[in-house]
């Protein structure tokens, strides 16, 4: 039976706009639904991407030829490496964008996929087929169209059952000025789904004119010239600065005073807010003892006059929000321009998804981004980008790409989400990641790149310039199997220790005394510098890797034990009621999974061992 | 392993015995005891029972039956135990009968313990105290078990895995927050402390003496010149004629191991081949080769001949030994004087040498650390010493994860099915 298309997405956020274009670029026909086609790439929160662990998202989204860290480049008006000085594993590229000029990178990107179409309309409903009731078989729009596909990728952000908070007011919708998908969030819920609120949170928007900048302390954009796409070559957009304010007594007391009249300590928001991001008065009402909070001030783009107080997201009613900005310091003659609010909306228990984001029960269902319950822009578009090459996969009747948790933040993201689930929104940190020493943001391309070529995820001008550095870095690599000794690193004068003895260049990175440039010193500079970074930082933490691969060697091994998506955990014995219910609400792919599950104790693992061994031989049996 | 199975096997000794207990454990565990003894009586309560065979209706024995329900059992799993009359006929009448009930078998060494494990009733370290408390023999073995056995050890190491999960989160606070405005980074010194603070407890836990040396016992080496005794020492100290003894110089040619127990202590008395340079037998050159080897590998060495020439030692007794004759050894008062013809100073050399002993084994209120604990333990102690060299946080978070791993592999959170094999493979059947 011919579709209109293989593969429909709905909604044109961060998810949505990457699993649209990914399963493009693998040649898919694919349609994005939009309610409204200029909000496409809109950035709905903060003006900034990237940061710990979300800079890591961004470079491997882009290493699979995503569209966020190109965008970024196009709209950056600062960039900021965080943990600059620490290690390399845990920097975290960051830019302030220019909101317009992100928008307009995004469609225009969207814009060069032949096979890709845009549709303006509201997303009704899904669209099946009477005989098949959980096989997916496109999507009815508002006006009673239906547009007939393999899959549809739902990335609706907060728009699934969304609802806005500002002190005593109410709204429906997912963004100020936007409509709510409601019958889709009652299709849904309708369809046993698992599905539970969370909220967010936005801070008001400043008048920068309005701000005293003189009174403030400045950080401008960082010297280097790094980028946040390998395709984008050098800055392109001129650069602005940030600057800084801090809540005091004074405005402590103020938003203490609008406590009662805040949606969330009324009670009237169930959902749950992320800790790591939490709004001023919770901050407050938590840290109250604390004699004040940072605030960035962060410019919306070069020609708005916007300007993002990062720090006191709010949904503290208008009055108190004006009162409690111009508390500040430099913003006594501030206006709001747009006050803040909280958001609360739909999510589904992203543990009825499985590794592709497909969701379990359905065919050719997948959902990505904040309706997973996750929060940040990065974690929205790898997971676009995750569900879309699902899609496409399964479409193609080819195999995913084997990410995982040992080779990239995506799949650690994905294992995390589909394994244990979320109690509140799901942000990265390089914490989550017990292999980051070689989950870099500066190899994210030696990682992936490979595997999206392989996938068909990748277009021609990226494929041509990896394949040519590959060429420079196998290069780089034999130069740095070349082998010195000691004493002529010290003639050089490299502080090395004389009974070290000879050995590969390579190997001399590990002591950290000792760089790159010096041990080539005079051909360091026929290699990009990029290039020389990320071998040096190869050869820093090669030790740590070594040691770390027969701990990978062992999960691999429980990765090839197969549990099946059918398993009954409460046959199995010995497993406690909380365990057979976190295994049955997961359904871990394999044993290595489950071992990984919240609460899983060895000797539970044991019995799913002999229990999947057991099912097995009967399976084997019965043959 | 397949835990759907039932098993059975004789728990109790050997027979013929007055009485032998035999265990069922399993899914059908109540519906066999049902079949035979046509009752299922009520719970944790000793009932005589009539147990026929399901086929025949001959009856097998008279039993005193208990039936223990699941999950709260020993096993985990619904448990009977039969107490029969301790005959090997009606031992195996009633063994064949349970083994024809369809999915019952014999257990494997240690599989009732491997089920209590499987079923979360026990963690590794307790099943190998309850297995040192099987093989327990002398009064500080028993208390040493018992101390892991009863989960004592498993406290501390879960307390240390507190402390570094501590020290992990600030370290990833450090990482992932510090950045951000709102984190005070003041970490440093915590964590560098603390790192140092958990490596002491873990080197002191590492200093007590190994287990093995309380299970298999101390090296206590009799040792010194041809014909000065040490044959005759052994025997008396052991009480029996277990060397022969003989006038000739040279008649003790290869090693004499003795396990005894002396004050709830277990010890290895070793006589050995005596030291002369001249013999120009090679079987004599052989075992005094062997001596040699003996002394090193001593814990404590009873020197036997002229005082101050025995080996570098640190727990060397000088022994004055045929002290009810005129040719003994004239040594200083420090000396232990023993005469094994009249027995004059052995008991008092016995307790000297358990006293001795003790000061080397795992005191009764401490844990004795097996080879397999102690791989884990250095593991920990060595990734604790590299995090206070380094000064990168990436480092120090890296190594403290792997202090997580090996606390983890201590209790057997993170396991492999041969680390299982090896632990439970030290049971005997019914256990």
């Amino acid at each position: 039976m011919t579709t209109d298309f293989d593969i429909i997405v709905v909604g044109g956020g961060h998810a949505g706009t990457e699993a649209a274009a990914v399963a493009a670029r693998i040649g898919l026909r694919v349609a994005l639904v939009s309610f409204d086609k200029n909000m496409i790439g809109a950035m709905s929160c903060n003006p900034a991407i990237g940061g710990l662990g979300k800079g890591h998202l961004v470079r491997e989204v882009d290493a699979f030829d995503g569209l966020i860290g190109r965008a970024s480049d196009d709209a950056a008006v600062h960039y900021r490496m965080l943990n600059a000085s620490k290690g390399a594993a845990v920097q975290g590229p960051r830019i302030q964008a220019d909101r317009k000029l992100f928008k307009a990178s995004i469609q225009t990107q969207l814009g060069s996929l032949a096979n890709l179409h845009i549709i303006e309309g509201e997303a009704a409903a899904l669209h099946f087929l009477p005989n098949a009731p959980t096989r997916v078989a496109g999507l009815v729009l508002g006006d009673d169209i239906i547009l007939t596909s393999v899959a549809v990728v739902l990335a609706t952000g907060t728009f699934l059952g969304g609802k806005l908070f500002r002190g005593e007011e109410r709204l429906v919708g997912g963004r100020v000025g936007e409509a709510s998908a409601m019958l889709l969030s009652q299709q849904l819920r309708g369809a046993d789904l698992p599905i539970a609120r969370l909220k967010t949170g936005t801070p008001p928007r400043l008048d920068g004119r309005t701000i005293d900048w003189s009174q403030l302390e400045f950080q401008p954009s960082d010297d280097d010239d790094w980028t946040m796409s390998s395709m984008r070559s050098r800055r392109s957009v001129p650069q602005l600065f940030c600057a800084m304010s801090r809540t005091n007594a004074e405005t402590h007391d103020i938003i203490r005073s609008g406590l009662h009249r805040s949606p969330l300590f009324a009670g009237d928001i169930e959902g749950r807010g992320p800790r790591y991001c939490p709004s001023i008065e919770d901050k407050i009402f938590r840290f109250g003892d604390r004699e004040g909070h940072q605030v960035f001030l962060e410019p919306e783009g070069l020609d708005s006059h916007l300007i993002y107080p990062n720090g006191i997201s709010t949904s503290l009613p208008t009055d108190i929000q004006a009162a409690m900005v111009r508390s500040m310091t430099g913003l006594a003659q501030c206006d709001i321009v747009v006050p803040g609010y909280a958001v609360e909306y739909d999510y589904i228990d992203p543990r009825c998804l499985d590794s592709s984001l497909a969701v379990r029960g359905f065919e050719g269902l997948y959902c990505a981004g904040q309706i997973n319950g996750t929060t940040g822009y990065e974690e929205a578009a790898a997971q676009g980008l995750v569900a879309g090459m699902g899609a496409a996969s399964k479409i193609l009747a080819q195999p995913m790409p084997p990410i995982d948790r040992t080779n990239s933040y995506i799949a650690v993201m994905i294992d995390d989400l589909t394994l244990q689930g979320v109690t509140e929104p799901y942000r990265m940190l390089t914490a989550r990641a017990e292999y980051r020493l070689r989950l870099r943001s500066d190899n994210a391309g030696s990682r992936l790149t490979p595997m999206a070529i392989s996938a068909g995820a990748v277009a021609g001008e990226r494929a041509v310039a990896f394949q040519e550095r590959l060429l420079q870095q196998s290069a780089l690599q034999s130069r740095l199997r070349e082998t010195v000794s000691a004493d002529a690193l010290i003639k050089q004068g490299i502080a090395v220790k004389q009974d070290a003895g000879k050995m590969s260049l390579f190997d001399w990175l590990r002591f950290p005394q000792v760089s790159i440039a010096q041990l080539l010193a005079l051909d360091s500079e026929s290699w990009p510098l990029d290039l020389l970074m990320e071998l040096e930082q190869d050869g820093r933490y090669a030790p740590y890797l070594a040691r770390q691969d027969a701990e990978i060697n062992d999960m691999a091994a429980n990765e090839q034990i197969q549990l099946s998506p059918l398993m009954d955990y409460s046959a199995i014995s010995g497993l406690s009621h909380e365990m057979v219910e976190r295994l049955a609400a997961s359904r871990p792919e394999n044993l290595a999974a489950a071992s990984r599950i919240r609460g899983i104790t060895p000797a539970a693992l044991a019995a799913i061992l002999v229990h999947a061994k057991r099912a097995k031989i009967a399976v084997v049996e019965a043959a | 392993m397949p835990s759907a199975d039932t098993i059975f096997a004789l728990s109790s000794g050997a027979p013929p015995a007055a009485i032998a207990i035999m265990r069922i454990s399993g899914p059908s565990a109540f519906d066999i005891l049902q079949d035979l003894a046509g009752r299922t009586p009520s719970p944790r309560r000793a009932s005589v029972c009539t147990l026929r065979s399901p086929v025949t209706q001959e009856m097998l024995d008279q039993a005193l039956v208990l039936v223990f329900p699941g999950p709260d059992t020993a096993t985990g799993e619904d448990l009977v135990e039969l107490h029969l009359h301790g005959g090997r006929a009606v031992v195996r009448a009633v063994e064949n009968a349970i083994a024809s009930f369809p999915g019952a078998r014999r257990a494997e060494a240690g599989e009732f313990t491997r089920r209590a494990f499987t079923n979360g009733r026990m963690d590794l370290n307790e099943a190998e105290g309850l297995a040192d408390l099987l093989a327990a023999e002398t009064e500080w073995q028993r208390r040493a078990a018992t101390k892991m056995f009863g989960g004592a050890f498993s406290a501390a190491i879960e307390a240390y895995r507190q402390d570094v999960l501590r020290l992990s989160a600030l370290t990833e606070a450090e990482l992932d927050f510090s950045d951000e405005g709102d984190v005070e980074s003041q970490n440093n010194i915590l964590i560098t402390d603390g790192c140092a603070e958990l490596q002491q407890k873990i080197v002191q836990l590492l200093a007590s003496p190994p287990a093995e040396k309380l299970k298999d016992g101390l090296r206590i080496v009799l040792a010194g010149p041809p014909n000065s005794g040490k044959s005759t020492l052994l025997n008396a100290l052991v009480g029996r004629e277990a060397a022969i003894v003989s006038d000739i110089a040279g008649t003790t040619r290869d090693m004499i191991e003795v396990p005894v127990s002396v004050e709830g202590v277990a010890l290895l008395f070793t006589d050995t081949a005596g030291l002369r340079d001249d013999s120009a037998d090679v079987i004599e050159r052989i075992g005094i080769d062997r001596s040699h080897a003996a002394m090193q590998q001593a814990d404590i060495l009873l020197w036997l001949g002229p005082e101050g020439e025995g080996p570098i030692h640190p727990n060397l007794i000088e022994i004055s030994a045929k002290n009810d004759l005129k040719e003994s050894l004239s040594k200083s008062a420090d000396a232990i004087f023993v005469s094994a013809q009249t027995g004059a100073g052995v008991s008092e050399l016995l307790h000297i040498v358990a006293a001795r002993a003790k000061t080397l084994l795992p005191p009764p209120d401490q844990f004795a650390i097996n080879a397999r604990q102690r791989v884990f333990l250095d593991d920990a102690a060595t990734a604790l010493v590299a995090c206070g060299e380094s000064e990168d946080w990436l480092i120090i978070a890296e190594n403290l994860r792997q202090v997580r791993l090996a606390l983890d592999a201590l209790t057997g959170r993170a396991h492999t099915e041969d680390l299982l094999d090896t632990v439970f493979g030290k049971f005997c059947v019914g256990k």
